[in-house]
Parts: C-alpha cells; structure tokens; sequence
C-alpha cells in the first residue's frame, strides 16, 4: 500500500499550482465582472488541459487521456485554490456523456459546445408521478407528426432538479406503446421553452425549492433531437459514465461534516460527555471505512482494475452515516433544535442549522435511486441473489 | 497510488486458504471442539510451512498488513492456534536487543516452538499447554517473554470459543526475559499492532458469516423458489455486505498506517478494532437469522464464528474501551 501519488503527479501539481498561483486572481470582482472573470478562466483552464478532459477539443473540451490521478490532483488543487471547476449539474455528468457515446455529429455540435460554456442548462425528464423506482413504466406520450418531422409529446416529469433555470431536457418518452416495457421508450431532447410546456416549483419538506414538475401539452421537439433509435432509450439512458468518476469527494465531503459534528459537540459544552465520545467515535468508524474505501476504489481505478461489489455500496454506506450524524446531532443540538435557521449561507445561525443537515439525510434516502433500491441492486448485482419474480418477468 | 491488494497478496491469502480448507475442515472443527485438546499440531504446522511464523521478521519484505491479511484468512476459517500471538512474538524477540532470546528466533519463525500472548493479565491465554513462550506485558509496563515450565501453573477454563480454548495461567518464579523495558516505545506499538490483527479476525470471519448466508439464501428453497429473491432477506443481506465489504479497507489501513509509522497509526488502531468488533458481532447475529432454524443448530457450525465474534470483541479490550482512548488521542 501506498497512498502517496507518485513523482509524476506530484510535478504535475506543481504545474496546476502555478498555472492557479498566476490564472485564478478573482481580487475583489464581484458579479457581473465575477461571472466574465469565471468564464475566462474556465476557457483558460480547459487551455491548460485541467477542465473538461473527457470533451473532445472541437466541441469546446480539452480532450485528455483519461487519468484518474492527474484528474484527482486538479481537484484537490483547484478546492485548495477555490477556483471553480467545471459547470456542473445534470449537463456535464448526464448529457455531454451520453451524446459522446450515443449522439449524432449535429447533436454533438448543437449542444456539447453550450453545455460546456455553461449556456445550455438541462434538467432530468425521467420520474413521473407513475414512475418512481420502476422508472420503466414512464407513460409520457410520443406521437410522430404526420410528416414523420416532430415528435409530438404530451404527459408529465417530476423531481427535475434545477428545473426552473433549466433551458433543455433530456426525457424518456413511450413511444411504442405496443411493445415490451423497457423496448417502447425514446431517449429524445427538447427546448423548454415553447408554449406546450409548463412548469411549476416543487417546495420540499425543508420549506425550500429545488425541484420541479413540467406538464407537456402537444409540446414538439424535432425527430433530429432524437438520441440513439427510436424505442431503445431505456437503454441510451443506461450509458455508462465512465469518464474519470472515481474520486475521494464524497468521502472528504462526509469527513468534512463529522468534523462540524465534533465541532457542535464542542459549543454545546458536551464533548466531555463519555456518551457523546463513545457515539461520536462510533460514527467515526463507519466514516473512516468509507474514507479508506474510497481510496481502494480510487486506486482500483487508477490500475483500471475491478474493485468488485464495494462499488456498489457507497451510496448506501454514504446515507446510512448521513442518518447517523443527524440523530447525534438532534441530540447535540438540544433545544437550539427549537428555533429554525434562518437560510443557508445568512451569518449568525446557531446550532440550529443542522437542521438543514438532518432533514438533507432524509433527502439523500430518496434521491437518485432510493435506499431500498440500492439494496436491491447490491443483493442482486453485488451478491448474485436471485431477482425478484415481478421485475423479472418484465423483461 | 496504490491501495488494494497486490496479486502477491491474493494469491498468498488464497494458499492459507487453501491449506486451512485441507487441514481444518468443519469435521475437525467438530472434533477439536468436543475434545480437551487447546491446540491442533497439524493444522498449525501446516500453517507454519508456508511461512506465516516469519511474515514479521524485519527482514521479511513483508509487514503488518501482510500478518493482517494472514490473520484474516485465520478469521474465516474459525483456525486453532496463537497465530497472532506467534507473529508478534517472532516480531519482538528480533527486535529485543537482550542477547538471551535470540537463540529462540529460529524455531518460533518455523513454528517448531509455540508463543502465545497473555498481554494485560494472564486469565485468559490461549493454547496455554501448547505454549512454549508467553509473551507478557502492559502498555506502562516491560515486555517480557516467560518461558513454560517451572514457575507456571495453567489452569483450563470452559472457553466461549470452541476454536481458541482458554487457560488461566500464573507465573511464580518462572524463566523470564526482558524483551523491552517499560517506556520502550516498541511496547505501545506491538499492542497496536495486536488489536489490529484480532480486527483482521474479525473481518474475516464477518466475510464468512456473510457468504455463508448469501450461499444458503440462493439454494434454500421456500414458497417454491429461493428464499434468496424474497426482498425481506435480500436486504438483510445487503446490510451484512454494507458492514463487512467497507470494513476490507479499514483494516488494511489501519495495518499501512502502522507499518509506515504514520501519526495516526496508534488511533486507526484502536478505531480498527473497535469497529470490527461490531461488525463481526452484527454479521454472525445476522446470518444466524438468514439461516433460521439449521443455523441455531450445533451441527451446521455456524456458533462458532458466533462464539469466535464474542472473543474478538471481548479480547485485548472492548470497543467502548478503545474508542475512549480515541476520543482522547483525538483531543476531544
């Protein structure tokens, strides 16, 4: 074992650090001339090679050989710089991927390009209100006109997350309603603006927004917008997103938070408490097997070797600590827990701000595959356990 | 960058595999455990012939993450023997510089001679008859090595674990040799280096507990199908899986952190154990209930990763104590 990266990356760091030391001098710009600033710099680094590695240069990437270490490095040294990376959301790690795998030469021009430059914003169109963990069961409608030029579309999508600055989508759709569940679903692209479709915000149980509900009425988007052959989106949306994925954030991210827990321990005056040292250390433990597993998967990936079923199971791993922390803290917090916190990122919130962390572990549970379902996956494609006889016979 | 393990490290985890599966079977698990026997030379020798005795020689290439990995694959097996307490007998006696011990090195490395730990109090030492050296001490006191014979009475005790039977042992006047003074840092090491090889156990035989399960759950058949696709278990089984395969890498760091002397080698550690202590205990509660009725039985083996996970726990200090001495070395 050995954690260190080797010569070859640590020179390759001190090359990212001193392109950030002389490219990433933000100073005191503020919003409009921050935004330019960002953009620039985003184009700078991209230059450099740091940015969007997996896009190719034509499309507006800097097209690198994929290198987990060197990618890990231009993150860490980015965070230590807070300068800012790619332009997330579902664009980079959903559309541009899969258009590299399954889209035709126009999609790649018409959307990587802006996607990249942070232009085009794409929301989620997978959930319906019918079609939750059995996602397959999508029953949004898409007709042909009859000049066989537009697909016509008419239903409804739920919990897109950034759904009211989204400019785009990228939906499942049934298009074949005659064939077999997961063969009768089109993989299609569309323009949210237009008068066939509207939105409206969904507020959550923390009382803020974030997610939203579209309603498609006759709304259209051109057959050309279509990704992969008609009735084999289920299969277009299962694309692999192969690019770099492995890192430690999230395990640095659930590190950083138990850090704040010891911290709350700390200002509520319990951190002497045997009980509190006891519960926090246990929690600790599961949070050093997801660090120490996170490395393995990281530096399985580096050697391009399989790491087995553990891959599976850091969701589930990362959510079940997630729950752990919030009920200490619940505990910690005590009747601070009374008052609720004034909005993330205001000055001055108390202990009561956890809160946003313990109703966030709850979030967690449901968002991108349910707790449930990720056991289902980790007992059926992990451990090779049989699969469930209605799931089964559907396909 | 390298955190898994090595093919070397596979294939000798897969020979001591292999060598337990020839030489203890659940026949002579049976068997040793309805005996009055506290040590098994067959097994032992055969586990001694691919050289585990030496892994922490310091000139063996090798280290505490190889010993762990041995450990492990003990663990699994439910195996006889003071594996742990050979290893770490063989790395202190190197590494004393008091001259009297270094003719004992030849034979422990090959396992001729047996050493066991009676680490913290000797009530409860392990193959005490077998024993030809105890490895004695504390974290504040010497390091000593007392040898068998005059001077040292053992006392057998009904053991909870039917695969590591128990002897109270005493010692007045025995043969004793100093192998580091009190205050020596080696002394803290070694017992750090101890609690990571019983979470080296521990992981194993939680590995096993969850295979085990997981085979059993595809063949036992109920309803007419496998009970193996009833959701109920499959989760179950998820959830021994999400204790055990996160576990893997905890113990491989604890065990790096130690041989690179890292800082926070002597808190991963106490961590280490502290955890796979429970998660052994949870997992063999666990596949007890996906065995139902065949695993409460005696017969099907099952209770003795069960008994083996209450002796990892219980031994060399339980998780409550080591995460107090976490929270301390955290400066919380």
């Amino acid at each position: 074992m050995d954690l260190s990266y080797g010569d070859d990356a640590e020179a390759f760091r001190g090359e990212v650090k001193a392109f950030l030391n002389a490219a990433w001098q933000p100073g005191e710009r503020r919003r409009d001339e921050l935004k330019a600033y960002i953009a620039e710099f985003r184009t700078n680094a991209t230059g450099h090679g740091y940015l969007y590695r997996s896009v190719p240069k034509r499309y507006g990437g800097s097209e690198q050989p994929v290198d987990v270490i060197r990618a890990q490095v231009i993150r860490e040294e980015f965070q230590r710089a807070r300068a800012p990376m790619e332009v997330g959301g579902n664009g980079m790690n959903m559309t541009v991927p899969t258009l590299l795998e399954k889209g035709t030469e126009e999609q790649k021009e018409l959307f990587i390009r802006k996607t990249v430059e942070g232009e085009y914003i794409w929301g989620q169109g997978y959930s319906e209100p019918g079609a939750g963990s059995d996602l397959a069961a999508v029953r949004t409608k898409g007709e042909l006109s009859a000049d066989g030029s537009t697909w016509i579309i008419n239903g409804q999508k739920i919990w897109t997350s950034q759904g009211m600055q989204s400019t785009h989508m990228f939906m499942l759709v049934r298009t074949e309603p005659n064939a077999a569940k997961h063969d009768g679903i089109t993989y299609l692209l569309i323009d949210l603006n237009q008068p066939g479709i509207t939105r409206r915000p969904i507020r959550q149980m923390t009382g803020e927004g974030g997610f939203c509900e579209f309603f498609f009425d006759n709304a259209q988007t051109p057959v050309s917008w279509q990704v992969g052959e008609r009735g084999q989106g289920w299969y277009v949306s299962r694309t692999t997103l192969k690019h770099e994925r492995a890192s430690i954030g999230s395990a640095d991210g659930l590190g950083n938070q138990f850090d704040k827990l010891v911290e709350l321990a700390r200002e509520t005056g319990r951190i002497a408490d045997p009980v509190v040292r006891h519960e926090l250390a246990r929690i600790e433990g599961f949070v050093m097997a997801h660090r120490y597993t996170s490395f393995r998967l990281f530096s399985c990936a580096a050697a391009g070797e399989d790491p087995g079923p553990v891959s599976l199971m850091m969701k589930l791993a990362l959510t079940e600590i997630g729950h752990e922390m919030a009920l200490l803290a619940q505990d910690l917090a005590g009747e601070a827990l009374l008052r609720e916190p004034a909005a993330a990122g205001t000055r001055g919130r108390g202990p009561e701000k956890w809160l946003d962390q313990i109703m966030g572990s709850l979030g967690n549970s449901i968002a991108g595959g349910a707790s449930n379902i990720q056991r289902n996956i980790i007992a059926e494609r992990g451990l090779g356990l049989p699969r469930d006889l209605a799931m089964q016979a559907e396909r | 960058m390298h955190f898994h393990l090595t093919e070397e490290q596979i294939a000798i985890q897969e020979a001591v595999r292999g060598t337990l599966a020839d030489n203890w079977p659940m026949a002579r698990l049976h068997a040793f455990a309805e005996s009055d026997a506290d040590f098994d030379p067959p097994s032992w020798q055969a586990l001694m012939a691919l050289g585990l005795g030496g892994i922490l020689l310091p000139d063996s290439g090798m280290g505490l993450l190889d010993a762990a990995l041995a450990s492990q694959i003990a663990g699994e097996a439910a195996a006889p023997g003071p594996l742990i307490g050979q290893m770490l007998a063989v790395h202190a006696v190197a590494l004393s510089s008091n001259p009297d011990v270094a003719g004992f090195l030849d034979d422990l490395v090959e396992g001729a001679t047996v050493a066991t730990l009676a680490l913290d109090g000797s009530d409860h030492v392990q193959s005490a008859n077998a024993a030809r050296f105890f490895l004695t001490g504390s974290r504040n006191g010497p390091l000593e090595l007392v040898e068998a014979g005059a001077g040292v009475t053992i006392t057998p005790m009904p053991s909870t674990d039917r695969s590591r039977p128990l002897a109270s042992v005493t010692f007045d006047g025995a043969m004793t040799h100093q192998l580091f003074a009190a205050g020596d840092p080696f002394i803290a090491r070694l017992f750090d280096a101890a609690l990571i090889l019983v979470a080296a156990d521990a992981l194993g035989g939680a590995q096993k507990c969850t295979d085990m399960s997981v085979d059993y759950a595809k063949t036992r058949e109920q309803f007419g199908q496998p009970i193996g696709r009833f959701q109920g278990l499959k989760h179950q089984l998820a959830q021994m899986a999400l204790e055990v395969e996160p576990a893997h890498a905890f113990v491989w760091y604890a065990a790096y952190a130690w041989d690179a002397q890292l800082p926070d080698a002597p808190r991963a550690a106490a961590m280490a154990k502290a955890h796979l202590a429970d998660v052994y205990v949870r997992c063999t509660r666990a596949a007890v209930a996906a065995h139902g009725g065949i695993g409460y039985t005696w017969e099907f083996g099952l209770n003795y990763w069960f008994r083996r996970a209450i002796f990892d726990r219980a031994w060399l200090g339980s998780p409550a104590e080591h995460r107090a001495r976490a929270a301390q070395m955290a400066g919380w």
